[in-house]
């Protein structure tokens, strides 16, 4: 009975809509019935694409050994930390508030600070799952075009936001991932 | 496009099944997770899609986010993106969708990337971690990113 509820809950948004959808059929024939043909055809297309997205999404995640990763990143780590930290957050799974304690545990490990921020670029936007999806949904040309920007612009705001720090700045952050862990 | 995702995944399912039986299980289940974290708001925006294109017409949605919106759209949209927290595989249908009723490729490409990369509603959790001088840094400069991204568009596209 609780776990109905609970699942009530996390559905009640969706229930709502539904309710909506069904009311708008008796209120406004047409539009509701036009309505549920979209919402149908939208889903037939989300489930024939989703799988193998999330598939590779739970592979990479289990295959990828973040331990030993994160050995290689330190302050000398050079070109090998930066490819490190970006294929180590482009093999992740999950949103980007998800990133930020994964960041910490970094941070604490000694990685160093401009790889971190690769790491969160990459996450952010070059997951190789999500990349597959874009193409799918939106064109390979629209998805090459963002995915060759994204590694520009995620050079370009690591840049930015390293050098608008200063040294206490940086030595700060080392401290508060200490703290937040 | 979607058989190359297919023949890709399965490939690499076979490839850990081979080599490992109980991580290929613990990456389904995870991948199971992942998906089902999602479901309620999937669901839910999946319903909102058809009730908004059931309603409004491709001319209306074309004046607010197509490509004759220019870049008061493309603010719109990278705005729209920085405050809301949409799962990318949830992203991806509505851009389309959207893109298949009149929105433009640079209003959907601001849209697509600040979602990504900005989150203006998680700046504190990040300042936690990052200070909020470098939270706010990254988030401006991705946002300004996303315009870029947006301009690039309107040149390839």
């Amino acid at each position: 009975m609780a776990r109905i509820k609970a699942t009530m809950k996390r559905y009640r948004f969706f229930i709502l809509l539904v309710t909506v959808n069904i009311v708008m059929v008796f209120v406004h024939p047409s539009l509701g019935i036009k309505s549920i043909g979209i919402t149908f055809k939208n889903i037939k297309e989300v489930l024939t694409i989703i799988p193998p997205v999330f598939i590779l999404l739970g592979l990479l995640d289990v295959w990828v050994e973040r331990e030993t990763m994160i050995r290689y990143m330190g302050e000398d780590s050079g070109i090998v930390g930066v490819l490190l930290a970006f294929f180590l957050g482009s093999a992740a799974a999950g949103p980007l508030y998800a990133a930020f304690p994964i960041a910490g545990v970094l941070l604490n490990k000694g990685s160093k600070l401009s790889n971190v921020f690769i790491f969160i670029g990459a996450w952010s936007t070059t997951k190789i799952p999500m990349l597959l999806l874009e193409a799918s949904y939106m064109g390979t040309k629209f998805a090459i075009i963002r995915l060759v920007l994204s590694l520009i612009g995620i050079a370009a705001i690591t840049y930015t936001t390293e050098r608008a720090l200063s040294k206490d700045e940086r030595d700060e952050i080392y401290r508060r991932a200490l703290v937040v862990e | 496009m979607t058989a190359i995702l297919y023949v890709f995944a399965l490939g690499a399912l076979l490839i850990s099944a081979m080599k490992s039986r109980e991580k290929t299980m613990l990456a389904l289940k995870k991948a199971w997770k992942a998906f089902e974290n999602i479901l309620p708001q999937l669901s839910s925006i999946l319903v909102i899609i058809g009730i908004a294109l059931a309603i409004l017409t491709p001319e209306q949605i074309s004046r607010l986010l197509g490509s004759g919106s220019g870049w008061g759209g493309v603010l719109l949209a990278a705005l729209i993106g920085a405050i809301t927290l949409v799962p990318s595989p949830v992203a991806f249908p509505l851009a389309a969708a959207l893109l298949a009723s009149g929105a433009g490729y640079m209003q959907l490409a601001a849209f697509i990337s600040s979602l990504m990369m900005v989150g203006i509603v998680t700046i504190p959790l990040e300042t936690n971690y990052f200070g909020r001088k470098a939270a706010l840094i990254r988030n401006l400069s991705a946002f300004i990113f996303s315009l870029v991204v947006a301009l690039a568009m309107g040149v390839f596209m």
